[in-house]
Order: C-alpha cells, then sequence, then structure tokens
C-alpha cells in the first residue's frame, strides 16, 4: 500500500521532471529557426542544448520503464491505446535527435533546410503531443472492462488539443529563457523578449485550462475533499507570475528556475487531481486504472524502490555536475570547431 | 496479415534496425576510449586525431542506436500489452534498471565527450569515454538479462493471473543472460574490429595518414583476434544453456529430427521441415552434437518429433541463420589472426590484396551478428516466454490492423531515410579521414571562466 502511494507519486515526478529538462530542449527546437537568424545563431541554439538534451530524453525513458515496472497492467493499457498518438511521438523524437546530431555534418543548404524543418516538427509535435496525451488522461480515457474504445481523432477534442497547445506555449516560452540564460548578444536579448512576448499567450493558455478542467475532467474532486492541496495549482500561478517579473527585471536565471517551478507544479496539479487513478474510465469508474489495482507486486515494488534510491541521486549528481560544467555562456561568433566535433 | 503477424514483423524490422548500431557502439567506444587514453599517457598529437577521428564516425552511429532504442521500449506496451501485463512485474524491473543505471551514464557523459574537449581536464575527458564504454556495456547486460528470462524464466510463481517476481537474485543471476550477454557484446567488439579495420584499410590502401591507421588496424586486429576467439568460448557456453534449457531451438539449430544418444553432428544437411526429415545428410561426424550440447559423447539429444507441432521453431530460418554464423564467425577469426600477424611483422601496407578483402569484409560482421539474433529469437518460437507463454498470447489485444500496417509504414520510411543519411555520413566521414585541425584541443588548458 505504502509502495504504491510512493510509486504513483515518483511516477508522477519522473514525468514532471521529464519535461521540466526536455522542455526547454524542445522549446529550444521550435524556435531555432526562427530566433537564429544566420547559421552562426543557428549553431549557438543547438550547442545550448546540445550537451544536455540525450541526457533529459533518458528521464522519458526512466518514466516509462518505471511505468511498466511498477504499474504494468497501466502501462501495457496505455501504450496500446494511444498508439497511433505515441508513434507519432516517437517519429518525432528520433528525428529531432538525429536532426540536432546531423544538421551541421554537411555543408549544403538544402541539408540545412531539411534538418531545420526536421528539428521544428521534431520538437513541436512531441510537445503538443505529450499535452493532447496528457490532456486525455486528465479527462479519462474510453475504458471499460472490453478494453479500449478511442480512435486517433477521439484524441484530439477540444480539451485535449488545448492542454497540447499550453503545453507548446509552456515548452516554447522554457525554451527561450534557457536559451536567454544561455546565449549571448543579439540572439540571447531576442530570446528574452520571445519569452515576454510569449508568456502573455501561456498565460491566457494557462487560465483557460484551468477553468476548463472543471469541467471537462474529474480533477477537482480530490482538490474539493482535500482543499489543502489547491496549495499546488496556486503555486503554480504564483511561479507563472514570477517569471515575467524576473523575465522583465532581466533576472533570467531565476525566470528560469521559475519556468521549471512552474512545469512541475503544472504537472502535480495534474497527478494529485488523478490520484490514484494513472488512466481514470470515462466510461466505467470501476475500470480506472489504479495504483493500487495497476500495480506490481509488492516484492517488485520494494525491488524498484532500491533501485531508485541506490541510483537515482547518483544520477542527479552527475547531471548536475555536467550541467555545471557547461553553465558558461555560448558566444554566438565562438567557433565550433573549436576542438570540439562540429555541431 | 493479422495484428500478430504484422506486430512480429514490426518487431522483428525494429529490433534488428536497432541492432545494426548497438554492436558498433559496444565496441567503438573501448576502442576510442583506449586511443584517447594512449593520447593521454604519451601525449602524441596521433593518437588524439586517432581518437577523434573515430569518435566521430562513433557519434554518427551511436545517436541512431539512441534513437531507435526509444522504439524498443514503446514497442512492448503498444503492441505487446498482454505481454507487459502479464510479466511487466518481472520483466518491467531490468528495463527500468537499465535506464536508470546506465542509460543515464551513457546519455550525459557523452555530451561532456562531445563538448567538453576544452572544458574538463584530459584526464576527466578520457574518463567520460571509458563510462561512456562501461555505460553502454552495461546496458546490455540489463537488456540481455531481462531477454534471458524470456529465454529461461527463473525466479516467479504465477499468482494474481500473472508471473509474479519472487527472487530478483535468480533473475540477476540467470545463466541464460550472462552467458547470451558476454556472446553479444564479444561480437559487437568483433563487428567494430572489422569496420576499424576495414575503414583503415581503405586508408592504408591510398598511403594516406599511415602511421595513424597502420596503429588503428593493429589495436583493432589484436581486439578483433581476442574478441572473436572469445565468441567462439561463449558461443559454446550458449550451446550448452540452448541444450538444457531450449531443446527445440537446438534441434531446429541443427535440423536434428530423431531423438538418440550420441547424435553426431552433419556437415552438409538440408531440411525438409514437410516430411520431419533432412532432404540429404553428407559427412555427418559421429557423436560431435552431442559433445557440442553437453560435452559428452553418449548423451542423448532431443529432435524435433519429440515436440508436438505447434511447439517447434521455424526449422528452416533457424538451421540456415545459425550456419552462417557459425561459418563467418570462423572466418572473422581467420581474417583477424592473418591482420594480427601481418600487423606485427609491419607487413599490412605490403598486402593490397588483404587490406581490399578487409574492407569488403565489414558487412560480414554484420550478418554475422544479425543471423545470430535470429537464431536466438527465431529459435524461441512459438513462445515468447519460454515454455510459460506463447506469442500469440502476448499481442495487444485493442490493435487494428490498419494501426500496425500504418505503424509498420511509417517505421519502413522513417528508418529507410536513417539508413539512407547513416551510410551517407559514415562514407563520407571514413573516407575524408582524420582532421588536422586540432588546434582548441592541444593548447587545452581547462576553461575556467563562469
Amino acid at each position: 500500500m505504502a509502495f504504491q502511494v510512493l510509486w504513483f507519486i515518483l511516477w508522477g515526478l519522473l514525468w514532471a521532471v521529464y519535461f521540466m529538462l526536455d522542455g526547454f530542449d524542445l522549446g529550444a527546437g521550435m524556435l531555432h529557426r526562427f530566433l537564429g537568424r544566420n547559421e552562426a545563431e543557428k549553431s549557438a541554439i543547438r550547442r545550448a542544448i546540445g550537451p544536455v538534451w540525450d541526457g533529459n530524453e533518458v528521464w522519458l525513458l526512466t518514466a516509462g520503464g518505471a511505468t511498466f515496472a511498477a504499474f504494468p497492467s497501466a502501462y501495457a493499457s496505455l501504450f496500446s491505446s494511444l498508439y497511433s498518438a505515441l508513434l507519432i511521438i516517437l517519429f518525432a523524437l528520433i528525428i529531432r535527435g538525429v536532426a540536432l546530431e546531423f544538421r551541421a555534418k554537411a555543408p549544403s543548404a538544402a541539408w540545412g533546410r531539411s534538418w531545420d524543418i526536421a528539428l521544428f516538427l521534431g520538437s513541436l509535435l512531441p510537445a503538443l503531443l505529450f499535452g493532447v496525451a496528457f490532456g486525455n488522461i486528465f479527462r479519462g480515457l474510453p475504458l471499460d472492462s472490453q478494453g479500449y474504445h478511442g480512435t486517433l481523432l477521439g484524441l484530439l477534442n477540444p480539451y485535449g488539443l488545448w492542454t497540447g497547445v499550453f503545453f507548446v506555449l509552456l515548452f516554447l516560452v522554457h525554451g527561450a529563457l534557457w536559451l536567454a540564460l544561455k546565449t549571448a548578444g543579439d540572439l540571447g536579448e531576442r530570446a528574452l523578449r520571445f519569452a515576454r512576448t510569449g508568456w502573455y499567450f501561456l498565460l491566457a493558455a494557462a487560465v483557460i485550462f484551468l477553468v476548463w478542467t472543471v469541467p471537462a475532467t474529474r480533477l477537482e474532486e480530490n482538490y474539493l475533499r482535500h482543499p489543502y492541496w489547491l496549495l499546488v495549482p496556486l503555486l503554480a500561478v504564483a511561479f507563472l507570475l514570477l517569471v515575467r517579473i524576473w523575465a522583465v527585471q532581466r533576472k533570467t536565471g531565476a525566470a528560469f528556475f521559475a519556468s521549471c517551478a512552474t512545469i512541475v507544479l503544472v504537472t502535480f496539479t495534474g497527478i494529485i487531481g488523478l490520484y490514484p487513478n494513472l488512466i481514470p474510465s470515462r466510461l466505467d469508474p470501476g475500470s480506472s486504472l489504479t495504483a493500487f489495482n495497476a500495480s506490481s507486486s509488492p516484492y517488485t515494488l520494494r525491488i524498484m524502490t532500491i533501485v531508485a534510491l541506490l541510483f537515482v541521486p547518483v544520477v542527479i549528481g552527475y547531471q548536475v555536475w555536467v550541467y555545471r560544467v557547461f553553465r558558461h555562456k555560448i558566444g554566438v561568433e565562438e567557433s565550433p570547431g573549436a576542438g570540439a566535433v562540429q555541431y | 496479415m493479422d495484428v500478430l503477424s504484422l506486430s512480429r514483423l514490426q518487431f522483428a524490422v525494429t529490433a534488428a534496425f536497432h541492432f545494426i548500431f548497438v554492436p558498433l557502439t559496444l565496441g567503438l567506444s573501448i576502442l576510442v576510449a583506449f586511443m584517447e587514453t594512449r593520447y593521454l599517457r604519451t601525449n602524441d598529437p596521433m593518437y588524439l586525431k586517432m581518437a577523434k577521428f573515430w569518435g566521430k564516425l562513433f557519434l554518427i552511429n551511436f545517436i541512431l542506436g539512441v534513437v531507435t532504442g526509444i522504439t524498443m521500449e514503446f514497442q512492448f506496451g503498444m503492441n505487446w500489452a498482454e505481454y507487459s501485463r502479464y510479466v511487466g512485474d518481472i520483466f518491467g524491473v531490468p528495463l527500468a534498471i537499465e535506464a536508470t543505471a546506465a542509460f543515464f551514464l551513457e546519455s550525459t557523459f557523452i555530451g561532456l565527450w562531445v563538448f567538453g574537449w576544452n572544458r574538463v581536464s584530459k584526464k576527466v575527458h578520457v574518463l567520460a569515454i571509458w563510462l561512456v564504454a562501461l555505460a553502454t556495456n552495461l546496458s546490455a547486460l540489463w537488456i540481455l538479462l531481462a531477454n534471458g528470462w524470456m529465454q529461461r524464466p527463473v525466479g516467479y510463481v504465477l499468482r494474481n493471473g500473472r508471473a509474479e517476481m519472487t527472487d530478483f537474485g535468480s533473475l540477476f543471476t540467470n545463466r541464460f543472460g550472462w552467458v547470451t550477454f558476454a556472446h553479444t557484446v564479444l561480437s559487437g567488439y568483433v563487428l567494430a574490429a572489422f569496420f576499424v579495420m576495414g575503414v583503415s584499410a581503405y586508408h592504408l590502401l591510398r598511403k594516406n595518414e599511415v602511421r595513424l591507421f597502420r596503429s588503428s588496424f593493429r589495436t583493432a586486429a589484436a581486439f578483433g583476434l581476442v574478441s572473436s576467439v572469445l565468441v567462439a568460448a561463449s558461443g559454446d557456453l550458449s550451446a550448452v544453456q540452448v541444450a538444457k534449457f531450449q531443446p527445440a531451438k537446438l534441434a531446429a539449430m541443427e535440423s536434428f529430427w530423431e531423438t538418440r544418444p550420441g547424435a553426431p553432428f552433419t556437415l552438409f544437411l538440408w531440411p525438409d521441415s514437410a516430411n520431419e526429415r533432412n532432404a540429404f545428410e553428407l559427412l555427418p561426424i559421429p557423436k560431435a552434437l552431442s559433445v557440442m550440447a553437453f560435452h559428452r559423447g553418449d548423451a542423448e539429444v532431443k529432435g524435433l518429433t519429440a515436440f508436438p507441432g505447434d511447439e517447434r521453431p521455424p526449422v528452416l530460418p533457424v538451421f540456415l541463420s545459425f550456419r552462417l554464423m557459425v561459418g563467418l564467425g570462423l572466418l572473422l577469426i581467420l581474417l583477424a589472426f592473418i591482420g594480427w600477424i601481418k600487423g606485427v611483422r609491419g607487413k599490412l601496407e605490403g598486402s593490397p590484396r588483404y587490406l581490399k578483402i578487409m574492407l569488403y569484409s565489414i558487412p560480414l560482421s554484420y550478418i554475422a551478428v544479425q543471423v545470430g539474433w535470429l537464431v536466438t529469437e527465431i529459435g524461441r518460437q512459438p513462445w515468447i516466454v519460454y515454455g510459460l507463454m506463447k506469442t500469440s498470447a502476448g499481442v495487444s489485444p485493442s490493435l487494428l490492423p490498419a494501426q500496425v500496417v500504418a505503424s509498420l509504414i511509417g517505421f519502413t520510411i522513417v528508418y529507410g531515410l536513417l539508413a539512407v543519411v547513416d551510410i551517407y555520413l559514415l562514407i563520407k566521414y571514413s573516407k575524408k579521414g582524420p582532421d588536422d585541425d586540432l588546434s582548441g584541443i592541444l593548447k587545452s588548458v581547462p576553461a575556467k571562466e563562469a
């Protein structure tokens, strides 16, 4: 029982950390061809996420692996139900990774243009579709004792799509703040301006998302039952406001931190509302997959807890260290060839 | 085709494609780490140039291994939901450990290695590539322990309508998994050695950077020779495990039909599955199969007819793949041995014919590892978990054939494009040779700015 609750929290945390970290990679990837006015600026944008995007993406694989190990029935239902949507995310992530690594590997303009488009779509689609997927999970999937009764088009309902738009804007502002933090000169300035302007759209999307969540989902029930949890969405809103305040004061680092906090708190706003459901059913609450009816055995959960306690602190330790190694700002004219493999 | 056949085809295609990149990553990471270590020790810029040249090829290959690996983790849930539900309590654990204990390490330190040339000390930089090498190999260990459990399920009980883990220790110490791990990573080392020897041969034939490529070739030849011999040895251990736990697979590998003691190994034969016999058999070596499988000449080997028709793997592909793997494996040992001798005697550049053979041998090692996996995976059929769950019972019930057709077409297009780009870049950068411009690094003192 305690382990199931613990793994429900960890499940939420893994997704939150994934969105917080890969969120700025995806945002920067979407902005790459619009903020980068020439090859040097584009290269600076890629180098701003180059050393870390791969390590960030592993949080997704860990979230997937943890879902598999801790909640196998939920993993099985979710991944087979959302088959087509996940497939598009998969292709997009494949293309995004390859675009980041291969973009600079040939000099031709057509080569560059193709990978620019690939990087844009490979970043936009996961942001959008993760939003759509979570919007639908919040809303509940059409599951009953016979299984899943939905279609790909069914996932593209207005609330699901709006959650997708919300995620895209969240990651765009997040990515712009990362670029403002990491790149020097005019590019950094433009990134900061983009974050400040984009923030208004994000605020509008967030407000609509929050208000719409009440009629579209049953997430509010947990909050009505235990109002003190409302602190989490309230903090999310507070940090969202701080993003703007600090961005205007040109405290880029603080604004980026506030954006990280916003993403984590938004994710947990959903996770708390879901509890104990991993996948609520819209057709029949009895068919919902919960932390209790979809979990692994207590023995397996205990093994997984030991594994997490052993390795996750180490992972966080060396990832933080690598972030510190690359904490410098990237100059736009700095030659990418200076020792590094072309990027 | 139905959802089951389509899903099997898709899994086979995506796993085989993923496995084009993994073996090179396994072996080349070690070779690059070794080269950079020599640079650290000797301060000879040639070794730096060498590490960077092979490192660049390593990275082109590495990224494709990473992105095609995501597919594998997703696919269990997408196409094999019943399997995931039934065995996730056990099978999910090594996958989750792989991500936390190995994949993070690999992905984080590759970033440090690529971008860290002027940011960290030389020692830390070498450490980064060794950690990448360690992590890729650890990653393979956890994946193959997961696979080893599918081949020989241990440490579980059937409870609550599924298989539940009762003993993580026996999953971790599953001999089947460890033997497969050894056989697989070693074959990856062989493949990487042949890759390095082949590309080096190309440049040696053109008298290009002779010192660098001679040294690369000799390193790879020694690495390849040792690894290829160990591949054979681990293959022998593997055969013993198969004989003990998967007798039907062993029988299919040899197209062996009638159970008998003192079973011969037949050098040439052709299976005739319809009539449950071989169309012809030439040159049997008495008792050799019994010795191979049980290390005892009089041991009884089970023939295919000892198993009901629906519990036999398809004989022809398993038989042919196995023969091809063994044949190629022996050929690779021979080629590596010749290369090692020629390297030691300083006769590489004087042997254009051998160098040409080595250049064209690169695909042979790729074929050898692919057919090796075909033996393992087709030979396990019709089981998804040997003796416990049939493949047909594991497929996702909610899928429609059209969905899987669409995804299969998607994979074919996306992976096809990736293959074209990968081959283009590998050939381009292999031919281009090492970069002369090491200016940024040689004066490298770790940058200390904020």
